[in-house]
């Protein structure tokens, strides 16, 4: 888990899985998903075992989200806005739910 | 309605690429940089504007070295470089055509010239655990202070080798985290063979006394520092709870929430593997790198590289070639003559030079492990995407499976969403050792378009697009 040294700011408030979780302004939603969070940012679609960021550039793909509906977003690309709906993914995306 | 064309599409806002934007719009050239964040400064000098401006507390942890970077991207809003912030390249084609997306919109832009300054990624570290939460490279770590102003909350265990590491470990010391260890899998015998080096390093003493003070510093706050450990493990079953290692004749197991694991950069490969451009194996720091020619010319003739993507020599060697490039591009499209060249390339390849010599004794000190490059053990995933693990592939050598590619029809590994970036240099390496052959000869994954995912949404809003230019067009097939 994650702790920001300051808590100067700008706050913004997202959802994550439904939750009011209050991030900072520049924040990558990753990092503010895991300042939220202990464990898993979600699980795989092989064999559902639990995963979280592992690079925060851009190349690992572990940090897959679903941002304001659209599924398999890099979560550490992606910086938060106000009112953005963060869901963690359970195994493959769905594909229902992609816009 | 015709593609954007610039003299020069550079891709990249990393040292090399602002560099070398600044360079050709001085020589006036039209220059466009397409760079995936949307602020410039690559990972090395990730949010410097936001951190200068707006978080001074984060400046003083991050060090004078990231402070530096402010100075080389502030002046990029106020020139004439077109700057696509926050596009994402899925393709290149050799003719200079790149193809992006803002997220929202595919769009083609065209370059007479083309200069990938995509710089390097960290090496990935497949140790039995590594895919755990709580795992992340120690330039994870920096990224989240240079972004966030986060450090993991609880005690971390940094393991591996590498400048960077101790970089990372002395910055996580000032910012006040709590480091349950630091374990470095540098031995003696790397020293000894690093030594034979010292004397060219010398030319570049800033850096050898910048490694020292960092080492003093991470000692005096009393972190615990154990050298030439291996077997390293990550222990826990839902998430990090602690690292196992051997060093000498001891076992330790040490508690930690936070795992950085870190063994050196490697180039990131996927834009110019993607280009088919011919790519040779550094056997000393076992990766792969593009074949460039005078100042990051290619086999191709419209396409340029420079920087670490080319080979890892660091951010400040990867300015100045950054204006060497550039000179070179404007030299080639007559916008200065090869006297003039020489004139305005001299102070770039002096500054070039210092910086690359220290390389040499970094490379020989900080080679990864022969059980990192090959994990032994049959259970450590290998494919994070596919869950592939390195007992798997050996299996596929043993059935018949003779390089990467063949690979992925037995196992999809380097088929998940990460495209091979986490896996590919462990697969050849497995391979090679299973075959009793060499990296070099085994090979790589082919690379294909789309270089990142994009929505099909994206692509039906293509803005432009030349009728003459058409998806799959022939240097980007199979």
């Amino acid at each position: 888990m994650l702790k920001r040294r300051h808590n100067d700011g700008k706050v913004v408030t997202i959802t994550v899985d439904g939750e009011t979780v209050e991030a900072r302004a520049g924040e990558s939603v990753a990092a503010a998903v895991l300042a939220h969070t202990e464990g898993a940012t979600r699980t795989t679609p092989v064999s559902g075992a639990p995963r979280a960021p592992y690079c925060m550039m851009g190349v690992c793909f572990e940090c897959l989200m679903e941002i304001d509906g659209q599924p398999n977003r890099q979560g550490c690309m992606v910086r938060v806005t106000d009112g953005m709906s963060v869901r963690r993914q359970q195994g493959a995306r769905d594909m229902e739910t992609s816009s | 309605m015709s593609a954007a064309e610039f003299d020069m599409v550079i891709v990249g806002a990393g040292p090399a690429g602002i560099a070398a934007a600044h360079e050709a719009v001085n020589v006036g050239l039209t220059v466009c940089v397409v760079d995936e964040q949307d602020a410039p400064g690559g990972q090395i000098y990730r949010d410097v504007e936001r951190v200068a401006m707006e978080r001074a507390h984060d400046l003083d942890v991050l060090g004078a070295d990231y402070k530096y970077g402010f100075g080389l991207v502030d002046g990029l809003h106020a020139s004439k470089v077109k700057h696509f912030a926050g596009h994402t390249v899925w393709q290149i084609e050799r003719d200079g055509t790149v193809w992006c997306s803002d997220g929202n919109k595919a769009k083609c832009i065209k370059g007479r010239r083309v200069m990938l300054a995509t710089g390097a990624m960290e090496r990935p570290v497949p140790v039995p655990g590594w895919t755990l939460p709580g795992v992340m490279t120690a330039g994870a770590a920096q990224i989240l202070m240079k972004s966030a102003g986060m450090v993991p909350s609880g005690p971390i265990a940094i393991c591996g080798s590498g400048p960077l590491l101790l970089l990372i470990a002395d910055q996580l010391v000032r910012a006040g985290a709590n480091i349950a260890v630091l374990a470095e899998t540098t031995t003696f015998a790397d020293y000894v063979r690093a030594a034979p080096h010292l004397l060219r390093a010398l030319k570049a003493f800033d850096y050898l006394q910048k490694g020292m003070a960092m080492r003093r510093r991470i000692k005096a706050a009393g972190v615990k520092i154990v050298s030439g450990i291996s077997a390293l493990e990550v222990v826990g079953s839902e998430k990090a709870e602690g690292v196992s290692f051997k060093a000498g004749a001891k076992t330790h197991r040490i508690d930690a929430s936070t795992v950085l694991l870190h063994q050196g950069v490697v180039p990131n490969t996927q834009a110019t593997r993607q280009l088919r451009l011919e790519h040779l194996w550094h056997a000393q720091q076992h990766y792969w790198y593009p074949k460039t020619g005078r100042h990051g010319s290619t086999e191709a003739a419209a396409i340029y590289i420079a920087g670490d993507g080319a080979g890892i020599n660091g951010a400040r060697a990867a300015e100045a070639a950054g204006r060497l490039t550039a000179l070179e591009v404007a030299c080639s499209l007559d916008a200065i003559s090869r006297e003039n060249f020489d004139l305005k390339a001299a102070p770039w390849q002096s500054e070039l030079d210092h910086h690359q010599a220290v390389r040499p004794l970094l490379d020989a000190m900080f080679r990864p492990p022969a059980e990192i490059l090959n994990p032994p053990n049959d259970s450590t995933i290998v494919c994070r995407c596919e869950e592939v693990t390195a007992g798997d592939i050996r299996e596929a050598a043993r059935l018949g499976a003779p390089g990467p590619n063949q690979l992925k029809a037995f196992l999809r590994a380097g088929m998940g969403p990460c495209q091979g970036r986490m896996c590919g240099l462990t697969v050849t390496e497995v391979l090679a050792a299973a075959h009793g052959t060499s990296p070099a000869q085994i090979g790589a994954y082919r690379i294909r378009p789309p270089l990142k995912p994009l929505s099909l949404a994206e692509l039906a809003d293509m803005e432009a697009g030349d009728s003459d230019v058409t998806l799959g067009s022939p240097s980007s097939g199979p």
